[in-house]
């Protein structure tokens, strides 16, 4: 109990001079505040990246691509194969048509807002009857549904802020086909929503696709009927396609991007939070070196080394926790929900995603500021301890 | 001369802080080189985009393909030295985390074109000799251990061979080399081979590379073809191979900037901090320098004393740590493929070491120049 008290006594001393020593205190806080920024920041642009991808499609929906193709551009499945695909088991039905909608997707280059002489990659879905009641998270949010059969659009919410001439009203221009868009729509966050929908024939002639799809969404009769499903298709001689859960298509699809901004990330991260402990470092040693006499004259007082070394370490530990505090505030600040847009390589299109500091990203920011306060307080804290009395009282 | 042991002594005098202010400035510029590296990559070469090559596309979006007869009339233009075409494979080496860029060209047009891809006269011979043949670049050759005779397959994504299954195969019959900056990260095999053997698509291809003569034509030549096929099923769009490349990596967006411009700040901050570290120690020291003014050094003396004691820090924390992250780069890309052009331009390294000297005169000139003006009496009076 008496050392706890000590230790208290002593670690209010230091807080209470911590203004007193408010230059040298802050290269730590504003080092260590720096490192939690980054952190916090560039992990936010992944975990937004990622929640974008994540949060799209369903487990109890499949998606059907040709054997072989790592993405629905790539993919490519006949009419005729479309109409085998629909027999499967395992497909709900409504009556005598099953929920199964084949789709294809097309891009088309349209400027972004933010950069309006650079053309994006824009993806094209085009749709059938049975798309909007698979997807049971669609809304239309402005405006209205597309017509079949026409050559209207509906907007993705989310590529309407992102690109140009995608508001309710506008004409999207593409080579010779001109498009009117009558609607905006959301699908909780998520891929499609930097989307434009389009009547999956209209497509298949402006773009001289024949009766030719590269994909099938099928909604399965409940989670389980997946396998049975998977397995009639797979062992169908007429077919050579691949299945998977549309969830885990949407999943696979970020590993990418996110493993790169993740790498990039930690790694400059790391290293400024090497940069720093230094920083720590020289600050709770010139907080020792300036207090010797005082930390010299407590222990001639009978506080014992363990209090002090406690004392010195808490206090930089303290430092630490202000800048991470300062840190991942400043970064929440700056970076929660930032819209943006990047290319996803697998498809070659673009998906636009909002940056994301999660509580889960500021506890580690603020985890790893601790860290750094209580690395860079180890070696002066030991000084201090190990500090003789008498030399120290007569320095200076 | 003879003051270096004195310049010396007093960098030493706390021997403690300047021991972990080189190593703030170490790390700093350590961070500065992997950086520029980053930010260099996300530029996807755009400053060895050749400024005399063209870039046709499909007008709607490069992933629609162009017939393979615009070659002809392309090279009949006049203007034109050389037009040659390419088709993107999109092949899987075993996983698709083993990601790199595979490409369907014309061996000869295509080596004509890229001059900065360097080849062995007897590898070319033996690429036309081989229908099955590929070459590939240094870094690949050297991130899966391929050598020439290898014999490499490749699992299709978008083009399925004729003879069933959906694997490709390629001999490596050459490795090419190039300059930094140059992407050593990609394969280039035949596209004959792919056309005669792809079940669908025959005659397609994904877009033309053509070489002009002369730089300056480069707009008018790009409405000329554009105008060339205009109202066919497959219209185009000509930009230079520099607007192609910058149209790319703004596709990117701004995650790269974003992160970059975050890292940069917080970089300035640590400089910052590292300055007035290396300021504090000569403010310190201010009734010394006062000391030697009265024993007749002049102002000019003493502010060369004190700012060649903070360059040097600078410079030898600086350049240790520009080394470190130059031989870092040299290691290749950590990220396995992601950045295929991971080199620290040389202009990026000057620029450092500009900031390294900024940071010791910055450091120095200020507090020296304090010291300086300081009357005599004054300065000794403060202890």
């Amino acid at each position: 109990m008496r050392w706890i008290a000590q230790t208290l006594a002593v670690l209010a001393l230091n807080i209470r001079t911590i203004p007193a020593r408010l230059s040298s205190s802050a290269v730590a806080i504003i080092g260590i505040a720096g490192v939690v920024v980054v952190f916090v920041s560039v992990l936010s642009i992944a975990a937004g990246f990622q929640a974008a991808m994540q949060s799209t499609g369903a487990p109890d929906r499949a998606l059907v691509l040709r054997s072989g193709a790592d993405s629905e551009m790539t993919s490519g499945l006949s009419g005729p194969d479309v109409e085998v695909i629909k027999q499967a088991p395992g497909i709900r039905r409504n009556g005598q048509t099953a929920l199964a909608a084949a789709e294809l997707m097309v891009i088309i280059d349209l400027p972004k807002l933010a950069t309006p002489d650079a053309p994006a990659n824009v993806p094209v879905r085009g749709i059938s009857a049975e798309s909007i009641p698979i997807r049971r998270e669609f809304s239309i949010v402005e405006g209205r549904m597309l017509e079949f059969g026409t050559n209207e659009v509906i907007a993705g919410r989310a590529a309407s802020g992102q690109f140009v001439t995608l508001k309710v009203g506008d004409t999207v221009v593409s080579g010779q086909n001109r498009w009117n868009v009558v609607g905006l729509f959301e699908t909780d966050g998520g891929v499609p929503e930097t989307e434009i929908w389009i009547d999956a024939r209209v497509l298949q002639g402006a773009y001289r696709r024949g009766n030719t799809y590269q994909s099938l969404l099928a909604q399965l009769d409940s989670y389980d009927s997946y396998d049975a499903f998977r397995d009639w298709l797979t062992s169908n001689p007429q077919l050579n396609v691949s299945i998977r859960r549309e969830n885990e298509y949407y999943a696979t699809q970020s590993q990418a991007l996110t493993r790169l901004i993740s790498t990039i990330g930690y790694g400059i991260a790391g290293l400024m939070g090497i940069g720093a402990i230094f920083g720590a470092i020289l600050t709770m040693y010139t907080a020792v070196a300036t207090r010797a006499r005082e930390i010299a004259t407590l222990r001639a007082l009978g506080f014992n080394t363990g209090s002090v070394l406690v004392s010195v370490l808490a206090e930089s530990m303290a430092l630490g926790l202000i800048g991470g505090a300062i840190g991942g505030t400043a970064a929440y600040l700056a970076f929660n929900g930032y819209q943006t847009s990047t290319m996803n390589f697998q498809t070659f299109s673009q998906v636009a995603f909002a940056f994301r500091v999660t509580p889960g990203l500021l506890a580690m920011g603020l985890f790893y500021a601790l860290m750094m306060g209580l690395v860079g307080g180890l070696f002066p804290a030991i000084r201090a301890a190990r500090l003789p009395i008498p030399m120290a009282l007569r320095e200076l | 001369m003879k003051f270096i042991p004195l310049i010396w002594k007093n960098i030493w005098r706390r021997k403690f802080r300047t021991t972990f202010t080189l190593l703030s400035i170490f790390i700093a510029f350590v961070l500065f080189g992997i950086l520029m590296t980053i930010r260099y990559s996300f530029s996807f070469g755009v400053e060895i985009a050749g400024a005399d090559r063209l870039v046709l596309i499909h007008k709607v979006s490069l992933i629609m393909p162009l017939p393979v007869s615009y070659q002809a009339r392309l090279q009949q233009t006049s203007g034109v030295q050389v037009a040659s075409h390419q088709t993107w494979f999109g092949g899987i080496y075993q996983d698709p985390s083993n990601f790199f860029a595979n490409i369907a060209v014309e061996p000869e047009p295509f080596l004509k074109i890229y001059p900065e891809f360097i080849v062995p006269p007897a590898q070319v011979e033996a690429w036309r000799n081989d229908r099955q043949g590929a070459i590939i670049g240094r870094d690949l050759a050297e991130r899966f251990g391929w050598k020439i005779g290898d014999r490499v397959p490749l699992t299709a994504t978008i083009w399925l061979p004729k003879n069933g299954g959906t694997t490709w195969e390629f001999n490596v019959v050459g490795i090419y080399d190039g300059g930094d900056g140059v992407d050593k990260t990609q394969m280039f095999f035949r596209y004959d081979y792919l056309d005669e053997n792809r079940i669908q698509g025959e005659g397609q291809v994904g877009w033309y590379v053509v070489k002009i003569a002369d730089p300056a034509q480069a707009v008018d030549l790009g409405h000329t073809f554009d105008e060339m096929f205009a109202n066919s099923s497959a219209e185009t769009k000509t930009t230079t191979e520099k607007g192609f490349v910058e149209g790319f990596a703004k596709q990117i967006g701004d995650i790269g900037s974003i992160m970059i411009a975050i890292s940069s700040t917080v970089l300035f901050m640590f400089g910052l901090v590292a300055a007035s570290t290396m300021a504090q120690s000569v403010r310190e020291r201010t009734s010394e320098l006062a000391v030697l003014k009265t024993l007749g050094f002049s102002d000019s003396g003493i502010l060369g004393l004190v700012l060649t004691e903070s360059l040097f820090i600078a410079l030898t924390g600086g350049l240790l740590g520009l080394g470190l992250a130059w031989l870092f780069v040299q290691n290749g890309d950590p990220t396995n493929g992601m950045l295929p052009i991971f080199v620290l331009p040389t202009r990026d390294v000057l620029i450092g070491i500009g900031l390294m000297m900024l940071m010791g005169v910055l450091a120095g000139v200020m507090p020296a120049v304090a010291a300086m003006r300081l009357k005599i009496t004054d300065a000794l009076r403060r202890t």
